[in-house]
């Protein structure tokens, strides 16, 4: 057993923003852990959480200090040691494993020897003993070949095997304390899933002890003993995961949980009475690159897609990073050109690129990106984002385009006194909804929804996709719903199709479909969805 | 078992967070640094305002007319009389410079916002032409921009001789490719992004999504880059005037100004070192004024 | 694998000689389109219109302006760059003379001030935001919009007149010892070096600082890696190809500066036997020296491009 305890009282962090007072970003918390024990510091964007993990390291960020309390890992007082004292600490006795490994190993130098320094620095071993170390845990992480991976660059390995040999990399010297920093939060769920179980063989075989920061209640629930909920730097609430999560006591907990659990929205499928066909897709296909003698391009992303959706329905489409969903949207949307298939709009063709669109359709069918912050222009302010397309598409006065932009500020349920505001002075969930209510604006039959929830904290995207669903039962508008996400998916959809490598696997009833998955890569990608229960990860196991 | 992915889905675009993987404010400046920003600012503030007022009122202030021989003294040091002494013809050096930095500043700034007008415009202009033409519209520009600015200038003299309306061709042919450029790059980048996009969804014209969706997004950029092209016009036009190959007798600019007296350096005389002095307050004022701004907005945007 | 590497330097040569050819088209093109002619300037305001024609034809200056370009350009491959007007010799002979010397003041200028701009950048970048970057960011800033012409003058006015150490002007002819060189290269070098140094460090310190800013030098800090250690092994390799960058571009401007520095001194170099042809419109000379300056910014800028490339890890290591 190597971990050590930790205990920690009374951490403050100040951050000194540009020219403003000192503010505090984390105050007074406190917890401690038994050698072996696994705290997950959970919370949303600005929590501060993986402000207060790095205090653990005696670190703080640009601009931020730490202005007091202690951090005591088994008889050291670590906010007190001198600089030297801090960097023999350092990748020796606390270890850190970062969010995306792509940007924290450095692109120039192998892998090895990247995987080596600290120990060759802390002098905790000789070069012949950390190479062996490194393939022996290169192997217990799963890693293919390891006997060669560590000469490889960073670029040369995915994602999900970068963070095993950053995994490797900071249990090299035996640490008594290590830090995991969202370290499944780039990768997809079926690459995570993997890599959860390859960091927790280890740590458990190794009795480490760690902190585990996440946002994602469910991955927390596999990974830890005991969890810290945060909220704005304070604590709302700390004890035993298992009790959290079956008897959570503070409002936020209670909040957050009931945003991760999945519902089927009120009112989002009873609307769903089938209507006339709005949008027909036959044999869809989009490819870049020279094309060959057969006509088709050398790199395809998305090839033979059909698909009919009616008035007043909404289907989801899923599928992980590289499945080609949002080409999907784009080639519908005519921002791409496919290069076979085609597209009809109630009932007459549509043409494959902008060019020769009419105007009606131009406004019947309305997209919505998934990052609000790129989607909205910050020149420009709320009103004249929602007055342009009443402009192009009604031709209305100013009168009358005023009272319309305050009605749709309602339709979203937002305040109108942010009219005059530009994007950067909203919040993230406050762009997103004004996204929505430009889309709205042009009295649309179809949006094409991009994951428009995913760059949105929990609690904030779940009311997104409540007001979705609103929407669409006031208005009778019809989603096409893209997401990486199923819950969110299986919440407001109608129907679900699965997209693996630019092709439809499976495509039916989401219930049916998600229920019951006939292809094997939908029952990977279903089964891959970490549970909101201890102990998920193992029985998973057990059954793959 | 809800995934929603708070920080990064790998095809997550908020490159605030995806960047450095942190919600705090990252490159938060402390805050003696502001006030340095500040200091710099004002001294900038200072420099180059001064100059723009003598270019503006210099010649109404100027105690004597610019060519007139009012000493018998040549290379004369400063005096009640002639504060900054004499020339080598015993002409009155604070006069002469008063009117000089008209020239000067006044040049410069023409050409520079001609440089950027042409510039930032072609840039534009580009990005809505289709890809060959902004393809040809590049390779012109890339081939101007591969002649460095005194080239292109003693080239040009050397051909059609030295003149206002010449230097001024010579200025903006070798400094609106540069302005193309970032202007180019610029609007190429912002012509990706998704709020770009969602007009051209909504159907509309090339004309408005280049002027109300492009441009005040750039403008600021562009603005910036004006500022330091005008400090480089300053160098260059100066230095053609020092090789006596830029503005001509009986005009001067300050680069003349130090030209004519040359022959005084050896003495250490008044006459040559005050224009080349006032052309280096002129650029570095200019320059820490325009490195102030746009440092306080880039540390604004984190 | 290295096919790749090679090919994309190769594609990067390429592009340049199309580069240089174009610019060698504009300068033509710009020096030809003359209102009066060479045939003129050389036979002076005097000459009979039976004098210029025959040296007009001489000259093959009928010929259509296609043609002419022609001949230009297969003679600057052939070596031979016509004549200067102003006193007949052959171009090339004159700048054969004038070359090695300009050659020599740029190469000192590079070896002096390459090494000292790179250490100020490295040191303001591990100082960032202390003493030491804030007073180096102020003097950088300063100096880098200083005219030449006024640290030349401050130069010769301090170390010239006042001190009287140095000549105010450079013979090169009387060099005997090394002592001699070094008093007259000394102003000179100065001169050039302000400016070049001053840009090359804030250039390097913003490509050091960019990727000391990036999560993967933040991870060797909490590895427990050493300040030093962290610049120079982990961000300092990744920063050659922006450095590499911005030293050719300061070195093309060198080239700018040269022009001040060579007629201030009187130093016989290259430069200065422009100007002299730009004040005597002597084209055929002006035009040689032109390709000469704008080969060597192409070539310098493609070495940079091509440094950029080698020291990509991504490109290296494919």
């Amino acid at each position: 057993m190597q971990g050590e305890s930790l205990i920690v009282r009374d951490l403050e962090i100040v951050a000194t923003p540009d020219g403003g007072e000192e503010r505090r970003i984390v105050s007074r918390i406190g917890f401690s852990l038994d050698p072996g024990d696994v705290l997950a510091l959970i919370g949303e964007s600005g929590s501060g959480k993986t402000t207060i993990a790095l205090a653990m390291l005696g670190y703080a960020r640009r601009g931020c200090r730490i202005a007091g309390g202690s951090v005591r890992l088994g008889q050291t007082e670590v906010l007190s040691l001198s600089a030297a004292e801090t960097r023999e600490l350092r990748g020796h006795r606390v270890a850190y494993i970062a969010q995306s490994a792509a940007a924290a190993f450095n692109p120039s130098r192998s892998l090895m020897d990247q995987v080596i320094e600290a120990a060759l620095l802390h002098k905790v071993m000789d070069r012949q003993a950390a190479r062996n170390k490194a393939i022996g845990l290169f192997r217990d992480l799963a890693l293919p070949d390891p006997e060669h991976i560590g000469e490889r660059y960073p670029h040369q390995v995915s994602g999900g095997q970068l963070q095993r040999v950053m995994a490797a990399m900071a249990l090299l010297t035996d640490p008594a304390l290590v830090i995991l920093d969202e370290p499944t939060t780039a990768l997809d769920v079926t690459t995570q899933v993997d890599v959860l179980r390859a960091f927790k063989r280890v740590m458990r075989e190794r009795g480490t002890t760690a902190i585990y920061v996440s946002h994602d209640l469910a991955v927390v629930a596999q990974m830890a003993d005991q969890v810290l909920v945060l909220n704005q730097g304070r604590e709302q609430e700390q004890g035993r995961i298992a009790e959290v999560l079956e008897r959570p006591r503070h409002a936020y907990t209670r909040s957050l949980l009931a945003a991760t659990r999945p519902h089927s929205l009120h009112g989002a499928k009873q609307a769903a009475e089938a209507g006339q066909t709005l949008l027909e897709v036959e044999n869809l296909g989009v490819g870049y690159g020279p094309v060959n003698r057969d006509g088709k391009p050398a790199d395809i992303v998305l090839r033979e897609i059909d698909l009919s959706l009616a008035q007043g329905r909404s289907i989801g489409v899923i599928g992980e990073s590289g499945s080609g969903k949002s080409t999907l949207a784009r080639a519908i949307a005519g921002l791409t050109a496919p290069c076979h298939g085609h597209v009809r709009f109630a009932g007459a063709p549509l043409p494959p690129t902008l060019r020769g669109r009419t105007p009606d359709q131009f406004r019947r069918i309305q997209m919505a990106f998934q990052s609000a912050d790129n989607a909205l222009n910050p020149a420009h302010s709320v009103r004249r984002l929602l007055s342009r397309p009443l402009e192009t598409y009604f031709h209305l006065d100013r009168d009358a385009r005023r009272r319309r932009v305050e009605e749709l500020m309602a339709l979203v349920k937002l305040p109108v006194d942010l009219l005059d505001r530009k994007p950067g002075e909203l919040s993230g969930g406050q762009k997103q909804r004004v996204n929505l209510a430009r889309a709205l604006a042009a009295e649309p039959d179809l949006i094409l929804c991009d994951e428009v929830t995913s760059a949105l904290d929990t609690v904030v995207g779940a009311a997104i996709l409540e007001l979705l669903a609103e929407l669409r039962q006031a208005l009778g508008v019809a989603y096409l719903f893209i997401s990486h996400d199923i819950s969110t998916v299986r919440a407001l959809c109608d129907e679900v199709m699965v997209l693996y490598h630019g092709q439809c696997v499976e495509f039916g009833a989401c219930d049916e479909v998600l229920g019951n998955p006939r292809h094997a890569y939908t029952r990977q990608l279903i089964g891959s969805v970490p549970e909101l229960r201890p102990g998920w990860l193992e029985s998973r196991a057990v059954a793959g | 078992m809800n995934t929603i992915k708070t920080l990064t889905h790998p095809k997550a675009n908020t490159p605030r967070r995806l960047r450095h993987g942190s919600h705090l404010p990252v490159a938060a400046p402390l805050r003696r640094n502001r006030r340095r920003l500040q200091l710099t600012r004002w001294i900038g503030l200072g420099l180059f305002g001064f100059w723009i007022l003598v270019a503006l009122f210099g010649p109404l202030l100027a105690p004597y007319p610019m060519g007139a021989f009012v000493s018998d003294q040549i290379f004369g040091g400063a005096s009640l009389a002639h504060l900054l002494g004499t020339d080598y013809m015993g002409r009155d050096m604070l006069s002469r410079i008063l009117t000089g930095a008209r020239y000067t500043v006044g040049l410069a700034l023409v050409a520079a916002l001609l440089s950027s007008l042409v510039g930032a415009g072609f840039g534009m202009l580009a990005v809505l032409l289709p890809r060959w033409l902004e393809e040809a519209v590049r390779r012109v520009f890339d081939t101007l921009i591969s002649i460095p600015s005194k080239m292109m200038a003693l080239v040009m003299v050397s051909a059609f001789g030295a003149s206002i309306p010449l230097l001024i061709t010579a200025t903006v042919l070798s400094y609106a490719p540069g302005a193309f450029r970032i202007a180019h790059s610029l609007a190429a980048n912002l012509s990706t992004m998704e709020y770009v996009q969602v007009a051209q969804t909504r159907g509309e014209g090339r004309l408005y999504i280049a002027t109300r969706e492009i441009f005040p997004n750039m403008i600021q950029s562009v603005l910036t880059d004006m500022g330091m092209r005008f400090v480089f016009i300053v160098l260059l036009l100066s230095g053609m005037s020092f090789l006596g190959l830029g503005v001509q007798p009986p005009a001067a600019d300050l680069g003349s100004l130090v030209r004519e007296n040359i022959g005084g350096l050896s003495q250490g005389a008044l006459a040559v070192i005050a224009p080349a002095l006032a052309i280096g307050t002129l650029t570095i004022g200019a320059n820490l004024l325009i490195d102030s701004l746009s440092t306080s907005r880039a540390t604004h945007k984190e | 694998m290295r096919n790749t590497l090679l090919g994309l330097v190769s594609r990067r040569l390429g592009a340049s000689l199309l580069t240089l050819l174009m610019v060698s088209l504009v300068i033509f093109a710009i020096t030809s389109l003359l209102p009066g002619d060479t045939a003129q300037q050389i036979l002076g305001q005097f000459a009979t219109p039976e004098q210029v024609a025959a040296l007009r034809e001489q000259l093959g200056l009928n010929q259509p302006a296609v043609v002419r370009y022609w001949h230009w350009l297969s003679g600057f491959v052939t070596g031979d760059l016509g004549q200067s007007a102003s006193n007949g010799m052959a171009v090339a002979q004159l700048i054969n003379d004038r070359l090695p010397n300009s050659l020599i003041l740029a190469g000192i200028t590079t070896v002096v001030s390459v090494p000292i701009a790179i250490t100020m950048g490295v040191v303001a970048a591990m100082c960032r935001g202390g003493l030491v970057d804030r007073l180096l960011n102020l003097v950088t800033l300063s100096m880098v919009a200083v005219p030449e012409f006024l640290v030349a003058t401050l130069a010769v006015l301090i170390f010239a007149v006042k001190l009287d150490w140095l000549p105010a002007l450079s013979y090169v002819s009387t060099v005997s010892s090394l002592g001699d060189a070094m008093k007259i290269y000394a102003m000179p070098v100065l001169t050039l070096c302000c400016v070049l140094i001053a840009q090359m460090a804030r250039m390097t310190r913003a490509a050091l600082i960019d990727q000391l800013d990036s999560p993967y030098v933040e991870m060797a800090q909490l590895k427990g890696v050493p300040p030093i250690r962290r610049v120079m092994r982990h961000a300092l390799p990744n920063a050659v190809g922006p450095i590499a960058n911005a030293v050719a571009l300061s070195l093309s401007y060198l080239l700018g500066g040269v022009i001040i520095v060579e007629t201030i001194f009187n130093y016989p170099g290259i430069a200065s036997l422009m100007v002299d042809a730009v004040s005597n419109r002597d084209l055929a000379l002006v035009q040689a020296c032109a390709m000469l300056f704008c080969g060597t910014y192409l070539v310098l800028v493609m070495m940079a491009d091509v440094c950029a490339i080698l020291s990509n890890p991504r490109l290296r290591n494919r």
